[in-house]
């Protein structure tokens, strides 16, 4: 029973869940105070994992459920970005049309997942996680129903997913099958010879997790999917399921598989590699700025999957660290992106950005300082997590892989560039709206800081992240 | 002497940008953003100069050196001068407040902004001559592009656009192999810190690929032939103040680099890459000195000729001689003078017609001839006259040549003659000649504040000419230090077989 003192976020939320479904259920037009209360939760969550003993590392439930610094860390930043993710797009919602009771539950059921995902140490238990969080989000982004594009979007997110989770489950069946086991550690020791079957697991089961994270060339879903879905759901999209795929990625290569770097290294180098220059090359022709988002979120992947390519805990640190940063860039993102609204119409067309700065300093500013760090140019936030990456490739001697990063993030410089040149040098266009709710502003300038300002005290997240060790 | 007197040259402008940013004025109260900007880089300008008095100029060592922990035990923020870096920061700070009393004529509309950017390139600009770690300096050079591209984007001529994307893109591609490089220097010797880097020295076998790296990086901005086409272009479109910006002090951290880094960290591969950068700097003094005989567009013309004039400097630097390398550090601040200069005078003549193209020039010396009298000594500065600045650089960077190889020195003499034939030429089209624009005739003399900016260029230039004992005896020390420490005579003399 003490077991369960260590998963009290878990329980609390799915008691919430409940909660929330027969609170909305039996009271009439309570969509936003459903909305409401579910950050609410959202919060007295983080408070509950915040509060949980760090000094604890332990393996509940047979040694089916960790709890250690890793998941810790990963679910706060998850729950975070949960939070800021329902300040900001409160209003999207309502005016799009879609506040209904559902949405904000459905939310709670992915979240639920991924903190199940993050924390697995066993096949089952990660892929009950997996499912519960993916069928959330086939709803979620099929959301707005009367919408073609919203509707398209999610049978093809369902479709190409449930593929991937047939390929994931596959392997799975193969790993167990070579190995006697579903327990993660149980696997390391059981698979000290490889064997062909083995192998084939391993593959299967990365093909599956690089769908998760849409690193090329498992993407094809992931542009269709940010534009068609409601912008609120897209930036759920671009941060949270991310969170929990690497965490998994991690857990996978670094305990299971740990002692078969051999086999599964180039394939990680092969995906960073082609996300990498795939994702800068088929931004630059995008049109739209969610559907460009999502080839630059590919693109970061990339540099991620490349920390995870090195085999070292330095190597795991950096990604960590990048995925951090890369969850605040994308946050100030689509704040910005929010905030193009103009007669409860919302702008997602690069070309509506024309001459904002004129109109909307402020608002072009963040986005100025935005697109510069997604591109990686010192001294903010997003050179520093590039850097750290670069740092850990190069200790192992990668200097391929180092260069065609670098030489990636170039080419993705231009069209970071552009956007920027709409924004500043191009002639202006109607003012948008400049009346927006506390939490879109809020989630706004917290995020331009933490870009702007991370230079002046960059250990402060490294030395957080260091602590994380993985067995 | 505990104050922290290089963080604070770093930090003011930021904080003037900052005032500047959230102090609202309204469109009739843009020049006080302007009073501040001007008494921020001023009083930048005056630290400075009290750096360079209590400076100790007999001292080998980097002084006024701060250091404290960044990222935590992996890199430093370290700053700090030697007789080197302290005249570049100089010229940055001179050069600035020059700028900002500028804008008026050149910048119609966002003042606010465009003084915040150039505020902010200032930080950025003198970061980069003082900071003593390779990660806090690439952090300072690449970060130099963000202000700068907004500058030649926002308030530029008519091909900005193009121009500022060739300028962040070829630099950007340039410098992404001087990261790898840095990293890949602290994983061999465990440190990115600049002096202990001098005291270990690196490995003579990871050399030569660390030395190409970083030359990638300052090639482009130097920028040295063949990767120079971004420069004509961005000094074409930038406004006057980012032209002056870009020539004076952006293109000297290139060569500040060379000196700080690729002689001082890399020595073996430095002699190993020598025919190299002499060939390629030869070829710039000699093919873009002939490109800009052949240029209509004034801003080109000079902008040809900068590249040429650091085609001289790249060759000082890389003869290893004490007279070569303080001849390229003259040439450089020399550079920096006259070149601002002469953008200047473009700009006077610009802002009257709103034409760079020369042969709409022609019979200023009637109509203004206080413009012509300060725009000759800027013509004869940058040819290199005798009793300009522009001469002692030439003459100390020809000496060094000859002591190492004589027909290089032969070669690069004939850029000198082929310098003096273009400058004079662009002189005696645009000053010199008939009247025959009806609107040249309307043209007025020089405005008080543009007397004020041209004759406080002058001076250093005529000053320095006949004496520029303050400026060589600066570097003097440093110079012989860094020929002294990595033995680089004698690396020469095994070189030449003595």
């Amino acid at each position: 029973m003490e077991n369960l003192q260590l998963i009290i976020p878990e329980l609390f939320i799915s008691i919430m869940i409940m909660f929330l479904l027969i609170f909305g259920v039996f009271k009439k037009n309570s969509s936003q105070l459903v909305y409401n209360l579910t950050t609410v939760s959202l919060v007295a969550a983080l408070a509950l994992i915040i509060n949980l003993d760090t000094q604890i590392q332990s393996s509940l439930f047979n040694n089916s459920y960790n709890i250690d610094s890793l998941a810790r860390f990963m679910k706060i930043l998850l729950i975070l970005s949960g939070i800021f993710v329902m300040l900001s797009s409160s209003k999207y919602i309502q005016i799009s049309k879609i506040s209904k009771i559902e949405y904000p539950i459905l939310i709670l059921c992915s979240i639920l997942g991924m903190m199940v995902m993050i924390s697995s140490n066993d096949l089952i238990v990660f892929y009950m996680g997996l499912e519960l969080q993916s069928l959330a989000l086939y709803v979620l982004a099929s959301f707005n129903r009367d919408n073609l594009l919203s509707t398209e979007s999610g049978l093809k997110y369902f479709v190409l997913s449930a593929l991937s989770s047939g390929l994931l489950l596959y392997g799975c069946s193969l790993i167990y099958g070579f190995s006697e086991t579903t327990n993660f550690n149980q696997i390391m020791i059981n698979t000290k010879e490889i064997e062909y079957g083995l192998t084939f697991g391993i593959v299967f089961i990365l093909v599956g997790l690089a769908f998760k994270i849409s690193a090329v060339p498992f993407h094809m879903w992931a542009p269709d999917v940010y534009q068609g879905s409601p912008t609120s759901v897209t930036v759920f999209f671009a941060l949270l399921p991310k969170i929990a795929a690497l965490t998994v990625f991690i857990r996978f290569l670094y305990i299971p598989f740990y002692e078969l770097g051999d086999q599964w290294q180039m394939i990680i180098i092969f995906l960073s590699i082609a996300s990498m220059v795939f994702g800068a090359i088929a931004a630059i022709g995008q049109k739209n700025l969610k559907r460009l988002i999502a080839y630059s979120s590919i693109s970061h992947m990339g540099y991620a999957l490349a920390g995870l390519s090195t085999g070292t805990i330095q190597g795991v640190q950096s990604s960590i660290t990048y995925i951090t940063i890369y969850l605040v860039m994308n946050l100030a993102f689509f704040s910005c992106l929010f905030m193009l609204k103009r007669n409860n119409e919302y702008y997602e067309n690069i070309d509506d950005l024309s001459g904002l700065s004129k109109n909307h300093p402020l608002l072009s500013l963040s986005l100025l300082v935005v697109l510069f760090s997604l591109a990686g140019i010192p001294p903010l936030a997003g050179f520093f997590a590039k850097f750290y990456i670069f740092v850990a490739v190069i200790n192992e001697k990668m200097y391929f892989l180092a260069i065609v990063g670098l030489l990636a993030t170039v080419i993705a410089a231009f069209y970071y560039l552009r956007i920027i040149k709409i924004i500043y040098f191009d002639p202006e266009k109607e003012r948008f709206e400049s009346k927006h709710n506390l939490g879109l502003k809020f989630t706004l300038v917290a995020s331009t800081f933490f870009i702007l300002a991370y230079f002046i005290y960059p250990s402060g997240i490294v030395d957080i992240i260091s602590q994380i060790n993985i067995n | 002497m505990n104050f922290p007197i290089l963080s604070s040259l770093i930090l003011l402008p930021t904080i003037g940008a900052l005032f500047i940013f959230f102090v609202r004025t309204s469109n009739s109260q843009y020049q006080s953003s302007k009073h501040v900007a001007l008494f921020i880089t001023l009083a930048n300008f005056f630290l400075s100069l009290y750096l360079w008095i209590v400076f100790d100029k007999s001292i080998v060592d980097f002084q006024f050196v701060e250091e404290r922990e960044w990222i935590s035990g992996f890199v430093n923020y370290k700053v700090g001068v030697d007789g080197i870096s302290i005249l570049f920061i100089l010229l940055t700070t001179f050069i600035t407040p020059i700028c900002v009393i500028t804008v008026n004529a050149t910048i119609k509309n966002r003042l606010k902004d465009f003084l915040i950017a150039i505020l902010i390139l200032e930080t950025f600009m003198i970061g980069v001559f003082c900071s003593l770690d390779l990660v806090v300096f690439y952090l300072f050079f690449e970060a130099g592009l963000i202000p700068m591209f907004l500058i030649i984007g926002i308030w530029g001529g008519e091909r900005r656009v193009y121009s500022a994307f060739k300028f962040f893109l070829y630099t950007l591609l340039g410098s992404v192999l001087m990261l790898v490089a840095i990293i890949s220097i602290y994983w061999i010797t465990g440190t990115t810190d600049v002096i202990k880097l001098y005291e270990l020295g690196i490995d003579a076998k990871y050399q030569n690929l660390l030395w190409l790296a970083f030359f990638s990086s300052f090639a482009v901005k130097t920028p040295m032939w063949p990767v120079h086409t971004w420069l004509p272009d961005a000094h074409v479109e930038a406004p006057t103040a980012g032209s002056v910006l870009l020539a004076a002090i952006l293109l000297k951290m290139a060569g500040y680099g060379f000196i700080r880094f690729s002689l001082g960290l890399f020595p073996d591969a430095s002699l190993y890459f020598v025919p190299l950068v002499y060939t390629l700097s030869l070829i710039a003094i000699i093919y873009t000195s002939l490109v800009a005989l052949m240029q209509e567009d004034m801003k080109k013309l000079i902008a040809y000729s900068s590249v040429a004039h650091m085609g001289f400097v790249t060759l000082g630097i890389f003869t290893m001689t004490q007279q070569g390398i303080e001849g390229s550090i003259f040439q450089m601040i020399s550079h920096g003078l006259v070149s601002a200069a002469l953008f200047l005078c473009v700009g006077v003549v610009y802002d009257r017609l709103h034409t760079r193209l020369i042969n709409r020039y022609g019979g200023l010396v009637s109509i203004m001839p206080k413009y012509a009298i300060v725009f000759m000594v800027f013509t004869l500065g940058a040819l290199g006259l005798p009793g300009t600045s522009g001469f002692i650089g030439e003459f100390l960077v020809l000496m060094g040549t000859f002591k190492k190889n004589v027909l290089v020195a032969t070669i690069a003499s004939l850029g000198v003659i082929l310098g003096a034939a273009y400058m004079l030429w662009l002189y005696k089209r645009i000053i010199f000649g008939k009247l025959i624009n009806e609107d040249v005739k309307k043209m007025v003399d020089l405005k008080r504040f543009e007397i004020v900016t041209l004759w406080l260029l002058v001076l250093p230039i005529i000053f320095f000419g006949f004496y520029p004992e303050p400026l060589i005896n600066s570097i003097e020390v440093s110079v012989a230090n860094m020929i002294d420490m990595n033995d680089l005579d004698k690396i020469n003399k095994l070189a030449l077989g003595e």
